[in-house]
């Protein structure tokens, strides 16, 4: 079954990568229908350590992912209300929180440093686990990493292909268009915020259950994953198939961080470790290049041939956000 | 469907929006609401479509009296509002922009809305494709697909607040076409407007508001002066003639626009030359992204030229690739569509904008003076609202007349986007005749318009935008709107000489 070292390793990308996807899943969700909550990293957080701590006391590992999604739920609510009811700042709300429940996490969560829970285990597909090269690869993961991807495909069908799904797109561009069209705006945004919220809450318990196992406070190395989270969600378009592309490409980076650290000893590790982090980011500022003026004036001065295909290519990668993320609706005026 | 609206009233404030308006307006009619800005059309539109509750009054539908909450709850009595800027989804496509609202299964039945929309697009003379993205459409092209949508979730009655600010003459006329076709199978049409030379060719009667009061009603034929009489209270006089009267214009340059190029989203636009004397008025013609808008913000340096050249003053001061900045320092002043969006500051009060126009020096700001300065622009310019009041509570003409008077005084070259859409007779005049005093004072105008009449009043010579393409400059006395209409409607472009060239191989660039 282990056929390759270096399959065993993108099969291992495939796993790493599914709380990102969970996370961004959840996050698109919520900026879809308008709301942005950029608590996700102290939310990814305080999962993390709640699911840690529900299936070390239940010893149930079921009762840590549930623990996991309605803390992030829970924080959620929080987003939503300040922003949908009170109207206030999504990004200070959010910000706030995404510091408060980071240093709750650590603080909650010191007692239970370094004990060991459940893990989540490997549950090969019988059968398919045995297909050549896909086996290992698709069909040797838990039962997580295949939610993962199957949630990448519903909520991809969600959004692009059933009739609630188009209105959660309404209420994120055009919440007064979505109004006149009889949606309840404020209360699917609520919905959407907590479930998006939900399912980006079971990253947490799927780092310390399986990826990372175990909870070791600030140590965790679990701070700054769901500011990552929101920078793929920016790079993914709001679309499932290409925040999954964001996704796998940072667990890629951070892998090929790993393998390289042998093969180059002159570079410290910490840079190989934290490299993953602005090349994201690199990524997402080309991605989203001609977007910005000063761009568009410095391409017209290439000749037209070389510049019309650039173009194409930054025209195609460009995504734009809902046009009223972070804006609330009043159906009053 | 018989729609009587009984002694509705609604106030803002003190404000008396509606005052015991009652009207009642039979089947298969369209019925025209007209006003001056502020005189009450909206709001009692907004009633009817669930927007606004009255404060008193009833709305009767075919004798029944109803209770109309929100908009999704009008439409399900079979009212539809058709909204001056229509209310979609720009990222999405035409076919999800149609289905979206619509009472269907979890997962919709596209082939099933795909042959609806063809079937009334058909039978109404549209013409619009199902994968296009709204963000590609014209307004027209947009109202269009509103109509499609509220007729086949089953409106009977259809209100238009100003539908024909913001499109060409050919979608205009193709509107009016399907908007009698649709009365004459039993619709009830409201059609808000102030346009009376529309009114007049459309609708059956007419229903005149003044400061919320119905002042009266008309019926076929109309009397126009009559009409007016009862939007303004008084008589106005025609409006005068274009700023050509100026005697001749000096042989002084303001602009040169030297052999320039724009790329659009869909087109590529080239060989434009165009020498702007001063005082003269330049009007740009043609439908709403025909690349009469690339034009304007390249000649103010918002849209960056792809080639050629753009000189400013007598002295022929190059200016391509500059900023916008750079071309304001050279006295250029623009004027967007978007008065509010784009021009003003939502949330700064009048006296803060004339501090921020760089209308007073100093790095403190100085309250008393401040509010000195704004008071007497204010006065000079006619605003209804203090110093005090923000600039969002301004109506659509006080803040054309708001940003007419933030302008800096020594400019050479005044750029407008519709100077006068959405503004009311009266206030129409007012901004022309500041405009003509700028000319008056040396200034050159461009401007871009969807009004064939006020191109033809106004301008000294016009240049026609059809899909990239582009007239060399119009005299404006040989042109007449007929002629206009067609140009704007890509007709009769082969007899502008030394123009063909040009005309073709665009065209088979965008073949390409």
């Amino acid at each position: 079954m282990n056929s390759s070292p270096i399959l065993a390793g993108l099969a291992g990308v495939l796993s790493s990568a599914a709380p990102i996807l969970f996370a961004v899943i959840g996050e698109t969700i919520s900026e879809l229908g308008g709301v942005l909550n950029l608590s996700m990293n102290g939310m990814i957080l305080l999962s993390a350590m709640g699911g840690f701590a529900a299936s070390l006391a239940t010893g149930s590992i079921l009762l840590g992912f549930l623990a996991g999604a309605a803390i992030g739920a829970l924080v959620s609510l929080i987003v939503a209300f300040s922003s949908i009811t009170l109207k206030q700042s999504q990004v200070a709300v959010g910000f706030v929180l995404a510091l408060l429940c980071r240093d709750l996490s650590y603080f909650l969560g010191s007692q239970i440093m370094g004990q060991t829970a459940p893990r989540l285990n490997l549950l090969p597909i019988p059968f398919l686990c045995n297909l050549p090269i896909i086996g290992p690869l698709l069909f040797n993961h838990d039962i997580m990493t295949y939610a993962s991807f199957i949630l990448v495909i519903v909520s991809w069908f969600h959004i692009e292909r059933t009739t609630p799904g188009l209105m959660l797109k309404g209420i994120g561009e055009n919440p007064r268009a979505a109004y006149v069209r009889g949606a309840n705006v404020n209360r699917l945004r609520y919905i959407y915020t907590v479930v998006g919220g939900a399912i980006a809450g079971l990253a947490g318990p799927l780092y310390s259950l399986s990826v990372k196992a175990g909870w070791k406070g600030t140590i965790s190395g679990l701070d700054g994953i769901g500011w990552i989270v929101l920078s793929i969600t920016i790079f993914g378009g709001w679309t499932p198939f290409r925040a999954a592309l964001g996704a796998y490409l940072f667990a890629f980076l951070q892998w090929l961080g790993l393998i390289l650290q042998p093969v180059m000893p002159n570079v410290p590790s910490q840079v190989l470790q934290v490299a993953p982090f602005p090349l994201m980011i690199l990524t997402l500022l080309l991605v989203n290049i001609s977007n910005a003026e000063w761009m568009e004036r410095s391409l017209s001065r290439l000749p037209v041939p070389v510049r019309r295909d650039i173009l194409k290519v930054l025209h195609s990668l460009n995504a734009k956000p809902p046009a009223s993320l972070g804006v609330p609706f009043d159906d009053e005026s | 469907m018989i729609v009587e609206f009984r002694c509705i009233s609604k106030a803002f404030g003190a404000v008396k929006a509606n005052d015991s308006v009652s009207l009642s307006v039979p089947e298969a009619s369209i019925q025209a609401i007209v006003g001056e800005n502020g005189a009450g059309k909206s709001t009692l539109m907004k009633i009817l479509s669930g927007y606004l509750c009255p404060d008193s009054g009833q709305i009767l539908l075919d004798g029944k009296a109803v209770r109309i909450n929100s908009p999704a709850c009008a439409l399900r009595l079979g009212i539809g509002m058709l909204h001056q800027d229509p209310l979609d989804f720009s990222p999405l496509t035409v076919l999800d922009n149609f289905i979206l609202g619509s009472p269907s299964r979890f997962v919709p039945n596209r082939r099933k809305a795909l042959e609806d929309l063809a079937g009334l697009a058909g039978r109404l003379g549209f013409s619009l494709s199902p994968d296009a993205r709204i963000d590609a459409l014209t307004v027209g092209e947009r109202q269009q697909l509103e109509i499609l949508r509220l007729l086949w979730l089953g409106a009977k009655v259809l209100i238009l607040d100003e539908p024909t600010t913001g499109i060409s003459l050919p979608q205009k006329e193709k509107l009016f076409v399907a908007l009698k076709t649709l009365a004459a199978e039993g619709m009830s049409i409201f059609f808000v407007s102030h346009k009376l030379e529309d009114v007049e060719s459309l609708c059956g009667k007419a229903a005149v508001l003044r400061q919320g009061i119905l002042a009266g009603t008309m019926e076929q034929p109309f009397d126009s002066k009559e009409l007016v009489r009862m939007m303004f209270g008084k008589d106005l006089g025609p409006a005068t003639r274009s700023c050509r009267e100026n005697g001749k214009p000096q042989p002084c340059f303001n602009l040169e626009v030297k052999n320039a190029s724009m790329d659009g989203t869909r087109f590529r636009m080239k060989g434009i030359g165009l020498q702007v004397q001063a005082g003269e008025v330049i009007g740009l013609a043609g439908m709403e992204g025909s690349g009469q808008e690339l034009f304007l913000g390249a000649c103010g340096g918002l849209v960056p030229t792809s080639g050629g050249a753009i000189c400013l003053g007598n002295a022929g001061k190059a200016m391509t690739g500059r900023t916008y900045h750079d071309f304001q320092g050279s006295g250029v002043g623009y004027l967007p569509a978007a008065r509010l969006e784009k021009g003003l500051v939502p949330g700064l009060n009048l006296a803060e904008h004339y501090v921020l126009a760089n209308r007073m020096p100093g790095f403190f700001i100085d309250r008393d003076k401040a509010l000195d300065l704004a008071d007497s622009r204010i006065a000079a310019f006619n605003i209804k609202g203090g110093p005090e009041s923000p600039a969002e509570s301004l109506s659509g003409g006080n803040q054309q007349r708001l940003l007419l008077s933030l302008l800096p005084d020594n400019l050479s070259l005044i750029l407008i986007e519709h100077p006068t859409r959405g503004l009311d007779v009266e206030s129409t005049i007012y901004v022309w005749a500041k405009l003509k005093e700028r000319c008056a004072q040396g200034a050159s105008i461009i401007f871009i318009s969807s009004d064939l009449d006020e191109i033809l009043q106004y301008s000294d010579r016009v240049m026609v935008f059809f899909a990239g393409n582009v007239t060399p400059p119009l005299d404006a006395e040989s042109l007449n709107v007929q002629r206009l209409g067609e140009l704007i409607g890509g007709k009769g472009w082969e007899a502008l000489q030394g123009k063909k060239e040009a005309h073709q191989e665009n065209k088979e660039l965008e073949h390409a």
